[in-house]
């Protein structure tokens, strides 16, 4: 198979993605460093700036992290249109350099609810595996959230997900 | 999206889903494919409705029940556009790991240099 933009002899790995029940997303690669590593680069928010707004997708205008439990970390990128797309939370779980579990709030649609994910990083022969899994909201969640005040009507959420889609695309 | 990810989210509807993908049934022929009864059919069918996943249409004297495939597109495309974030994201990461191993043996280096 070809590599797209493989500059080095390092062969790239591939991004796999499955949609499970219970609103679970699961996101997997193999990175060739071992877990401490990776782990650092996942965290730390001056590392986590280099990364986390490809060129493709627009640029990076906030990065910041207080990695610990109960710490609020908040990134934000700049779409290529000029919409600015902010996820925000804390984390619940940290123990490097196998386990981070953490919230995750899209906040252009905050009454969608809190996400929660879980990112594990597995030491494979000098590789690491990374699994990220993202449970999406209940639908009881988002009704209670919604029901608390905010006028916001599902449609309208779902709209801003797609416009929020499409302007990463 | 949201709503067909919610929708799905429960199995017995992703069953229903599956089903449906074979063609437009009424709700006691799904009932019996899937050994649900008519009021947990009947129950699930309305949310996946709400969702807009799929629609009714009569049929002599039967009411079926079959997929819409707009929502099921959406959500593939999503994902798919999703997947391409990450993936853009990840390649990034491993040319930052690179540097970053190459930077520790440097370090590891230095005392005998």
């Amino acid at each position: 198979m070809l590599e797209s933009q493989g500059t080095k002899a390092t062969p790239m790995n591939k991004t796999s993605m499955e949609l499970k029940e219970d609103r679970e997303l699961v996101i997997s690669r193999t990175f060739n460093g071992p877990p401490r590593i990776v782990f650092d680069a996942y965290t730390r928010a001056e590392l986590v700036k280099r990364w986390w707004a490809p060129k493709s997708h627009g640029e990076i205008v906030d990065c910041t992290a207080e990695v610990r439990v109960g710490g609020k970390y908040r990134y934000a990128m700049r779409t290529p249109d000029g919409t600015d797309v902010a996820f925000s939370g804390r984390y619940l779980e940290i123990t490097p350099p196998s386990r981070l579990v953490y919230t995750q709030v899209f906040e252009q649609m905050a009454d969608a609810g809190e996400m929660t994910i879980t990112v594990t990083f597995e030491e494979l022969g000098g590789k690491t595996l990374l699994v990220s899994r993202e449970v999406y909201p209940s639908k009881e969640a988002r009704d209670s959230a919604l029901e608390s005040g905010m006028e916001h009507g599902m449609k309208e959420a779902m709209d801003q997900l797609d416009v929020l889609v499409a302007s990463l695309c | 999206m949201l709503a067909t990810l919610t929708a799905l989210a429960e199995p017995n509807r992703l069953r229903i889903v599956e089903l449906l993908r074979t063609g437009p049934r009424p709700v006691n022929d799904i009932g019996e494919c899937l050994q649900l009864n008519q009021p947990q059919v009947s129950k699930h069918l309305r949310v996946l409705k709400d969702a807009g996943i799929v629609d009714v249409h009569a049929r002599a004297q039967q009411r079926l029940y079959g997929l819409r495939p707009e929502p099921l597109r959406q959500l593939h495309d999503w994902l798919e556009r999703y997947r391409q974030l990450w993936d853009a994201r990840f390649d990034g990461l491993d040319e930052l790991i690179e540097e970053l191993k190459t930077e520790e043996k440097s370090h590891a280096r230095k005392p005998r240099n």
